[in-house]
């Protein structure tokens, strides 16, 4: 059972004009009102976010950090600024520990390149969860496979939660790393990472968080949780694809050796040597996604004028009410039932295969994601194939969970 | 009845539909006809791996055609695997080889050929048209 306490604490959405700020939300799919249940996989972007990068292309267009003249000067001021809005967000100690990538998959390959680099060695141990998605288990798992290194795997239950008695147990001289995921694509499992950064930390052993999932459903503080590194990408956030941040404390960012090298991340270049810039140009090669620095600027901006606070306790209404709703098709069985959930939910149906299902709902404007989401082991341990997932965003309703429990139901009456 | 002939009967048969659910019907209701191939080819080995259905086929030759049986865990993708089998299964290699299936487009399913879509239905073209082309090899040699 989902913990229902959040509940209690109404939310106080304006949900029509919210859905006035994302401009896709009006248009049509297959005939029908587009309802958007994939924010899983990628979120809508609020005007806020698509003005910032027009605005960009339109009034600000210059490269940064090496320029004189006035454009480049304005736009470097405006593009660090958003690295302090970011750091704000998360409540990072300096902006020069955010580090502006691709996305979360880049972050967490920086870190298993630079980390590995410089801390593994045949026979240390990385520790992840049986529910990561691929990207916090390949980059791993190559670095493993380079240093003759081993994955532990921290269990779970049926629920979909994490094993913690196995995960202490799995925490040994031989740990280097741990590695996992805040909240589950897949499940929707909230982890509870502060207590895995806290133990991990009793044997002095730094911790990655990968942060993809949590950053759009709820605060994020850095320093309270005392993770080493936390991942996130911009496009889940309501921000532009192909840019997201690697927080990583001062300490630990200053120890690793740069990811990729060239422009912009040093400080004097001869043949025979480089002397590499101060964080967080070292590991900032080459002339950034600036658009989407901005982009995703505007977007923590926008989200923080609603209030995550108000945007969890809305989301946990809606997982409520889909949850139940759900629960009452005949054959419909929910895959991870956490006590602490973000609005994720997955299910199977019996008989039935995601992929026709998720077909004949798109027919009816309704998008959802079916598939193994990019976490097959987790699926293996499930002994299925596949789920559909349903993931809420706050500009969602229950007018479209009870469209998709329409849908649902006719999808599954055509196919059986 | 040729390659062409067959596509345009089919083309002919969807044009009676309405709406998008009689046609999903009509592709579920092929679907869910008995497995089109011998239960000792659904093997991994026949498998056409696409990221959301799985689709298995099995190609010989006889009399100088090409015979095509598939299955899919899916049932859409089943249907439309019936589609392809009628399309392509009992021509010549050379048919086979040089035809241009253009009534997928036809029939309002050419989003299911897009490459994100990824359910077994592009790999499985592909792969009957490279079976093809095998057989065809093997009998100019």
């Amino acid at each position: 059972m989902i913990n229902t306490l959040h509940s209690i604490t109404r939310s106080s959405i304006d949900i029509e004009k919210i859905r006035m700020d994302f401009p896709i939300l009006s248009r049509k799919v297959n005939g029908k009102p587009l309802i958007y249940l994939d924010n899983g996989a990628t979120a809508q972007k609020p005007t806020k976010v698509i003005d910032a990068i027009n605005t960009f292309y339109t009034h600000q267009n210059a490269n940064i950090h090496r320029g004189v003249h006035t454009l480049s000067q304005e736009l470097t001021t405006a593009y660090e600024n958003a690295r302090i809005t970011i750091q704000k967000h998360i409540n990072a100690a300096f902006p020069h520990e955010l580090i502006f990538t691709k996305g979360t998959t880049d972050s967490i390959n920086l870190v298993a390149h630079s980390f590995g680099k410089k801390f593994i060695s045949s026979g240390d141990e990385i520790i992840i969860s049986a529910m990561e998605h691929h990207s916090n288990i390949l980059p791993w798992q190559q670095l493993g496979e380079e240093k003759g290194a081993l994955l532990k795997i921290i269990p779970i239950n049926v629920e979909g939660e994490l094993l913690m008695a196995e995960f202490e147990k799995l925490l040994t001289a031989k740990t280097k790393l741990v590695a996992v995921t805040h909240v589950s694509n897949t499940l929707g499992t909230i982890n509870p990472v502060k207590e895995i950064i806290r133990l991990a930390h009793t044997k002095n052993i730094p911790v990655l968080i990968d942060g993809a999932q949590a950053v759009p459903h709820q605060n994020v503080d850095v320093r309270d949780l005392d993770a080493d590194f936390y991942c996130f990408s911009a496009h889940k956030l309501f921000g532009p694809t192909g840019v997201g941040i690697l927080y990583g404390k001062e300490k630990w960012l200053n120890l690793l050796p740069p990811y990729q090298t060239g422009g912009g991340a040093i400080k004097t270049v001869t043949f025979e040597k480089t002397e590499y810039a101060d964080l967080p140009f070292k590991f900032e090669a080459g002339t950034p996604h600036i658009a989407g620095g901005l982009g995703l600027a505007a977007a923590i901006d926008y989200i923080n004028e609603i209030g995550l606070t108000n945007i969890a306790a809305y989301e946990h209404e809606l997982l409520i009410y889909a949850t139940n709703a759900l629960e009452k098709i005949n054959g419909l069985k929910i895959i991870g039932t956490a006590k602490e959930k973000a609005s994720v939910i997955s299910f199977v149906v019996e008989g039935l295969h995601a992929f026709d299902i998720g077909t004949l709902l798109d027919q009816l404007g309704i998008a959802i994601r079916t598939g193994h989401h990019c976490t097959q082991p987790l699926m293996n341990y499930y002994n299925i194939q596949s789920t559909l997932r349903v993931s809420i965003s706050f500009y969602n309703t229950k007018e479209e969970i009870d469209e998709l429990i329409k849908g649902l139901s006719q999808a599954i009456k055509m196919l059986t | 009845m040729n390659i062409e002939e067959t596509e345009q009967e089919i083309i002919d048969e969807f044009e009676i539909f309405d709406d998008w659910m009689q046609k999903y019907e009509y592709l579920i209701d092929l679907g869910k006809s008995l497995p089109l191939i011998d239960h000792q080819y659904k093997t991994d080995e026949k498998l056409i791996r696409g990221c959301q259905s799985k689709v298995w086929m099995h190609s010989e030759l006889k009399a100088g055609n090409v015979i095509y049986t598939a299955d899919s865990d899916a049932i859409i993708t089943k249907g439309m695997v019936a589609l392809m089998v009628r399309v392509l299964s009992n021509h010549t290699p050379t048919e086979i080889v040089n035809a241009n299936l253009h009534f997928i487009e036809k029939i309002g399913l050419t989003k299911h050929l897009s490459p994100t879509r990824s359910n077994g239905l592009v790999s499985m073209i592909k792969q009957m048209k490279l079976d093809a082309l095998v057989y065809q090899q093997k009998i100019n040699n």
